[in-house]
């Protein structure tokens, strides 16, 4: 089997992923894009792992370890994104702009949810 | 082209082709489900690069559990089941000029770097009893730390999710979760 085939299909796989978490705004939605880039490296795991025939099968074994730590992954990435809309009612990356740095402080997420969540205000840290 | 090469590109443009209707799609549950058949095609990619056992792990943990976890997380933050007119961001068009040239980049030099690579493909090389074995005897360190790994996430996502553990917030109501 020709190797050119296996790795552009991971390089294209690469680079929707790439698009997704650039373009999307449901925080869901690049976790699932994320996953598709972890997907591409584990099909050029694979694949040069059949390509240079390794005696200890360290491709696919750092493929199987790759699954396992996309799961685990994934599992974190959910809870925090609950965690998020639990606070904010939303899970729109594009508006969870509390940790920018930037001048002009976005004023329509500390506008509209006034009090849910008053224990992580920085109280101390008042602007200079 | 041998028949090997027919399959896998057939498997790959249905992944590539389901991946962009991840990305591309209105509706987020429909987008989960893309994922699954991104994820079984290449699943059956796997299949035909002779790495069975990968490819039955993919089938188990990607499809069974990880698109679960993440239909479970899209019905959780009670996401409209319709159309979704937000979804795509307003830097979408930069986002699409960098996808454009890392596929460039990426598929230009793996086109010219394999241009007349080729590799053998025999069957046998990814069954389960060869890759326990080297699991068990080569990787076993690795393996267990990264069973500590998943126990440590677990443990961090139940944490996470759980409202009436952890510090206690000045102005957290009771029963809230």
């Amino acid at each position: 089997m020709h190797l050119a085939y296996p790795t552009v299909v991971a390089a294209l796989l690469f680079s929707v992923g790439v698009y997704g978490v650039l373009a999307r705004r449901n925080a869901i939605l690049v976790l699932m894009s994320v996953e598709l880039m972890l997907n591409a490296v584990n099909l050029n795991l694979v694949t040069f792992d059949m390509r240079f025939r390794d005696r200890l099968h360290g491709g696919q074994v750092l493929t199987l370890f790759t699954i396992v730590i996309a799961a685990a992954e994934v599992g974190l990435g959910l809870a925090i994104v609950l965690l998020v809309y639990r606070n904010r009612r939303m899970v729109d990356v594009d508006r969870l702009r509390e940790l920018a740095e930037s001048d002009d402080a976005p004023d329509e997420e500390t506008g509209s949810e006034p009090g849910t969540e008053p224990g992580a205000e920085p109280v101390e840290e008042a602007a200079p | 082209m041998s028949g090997q090469e027919i399959v896998f590109t057939l498997l790959g443009v249905v992944a590539v082709g389901a991946g962009i209707m991840v990305v591309t799609t209105r509706r987020l549950v429909h987008a989960a489900l893309w994922l699954v058949l991104s994820f079984g095609a290449l699943a059956g990619g796997y299949l035909v690069l002779t790495a069975e056992f990968v490819a039955w792990v993919q089938v188990l943990i990607y499809v069974g559990a990880v698109v679960v976890l993440l239909l479970f997380g899209i019905m959780l933050t009670r996401a409209p089941i319709g159309d979704s007119a937000d979804l795509d961001s307003g830097n979408r068009w930069a986002a699409a000029a960098v996808a454009v040239a890392t596929a460039a980049l990426l598929v230009t030099v793996m086109v010219m770097g394999f241009r007349d690579e080729r590799m053998p493909l025999r069957a046998g090389g990814g069954s389960a009893s060869e890759l326990g074995a080297s699991v068990f005897r080569t990787w076993v360190l690795p393996f267990e730390v990264l069973s500590v790994l998943l126990l440590a996430s677990l443990v961090g996502a139940i944490v996470l999710s759980r409202t009436d553990i952890g510090p206690r917030l000045p102005g957290r109501r009771k029963g809230r979760g």
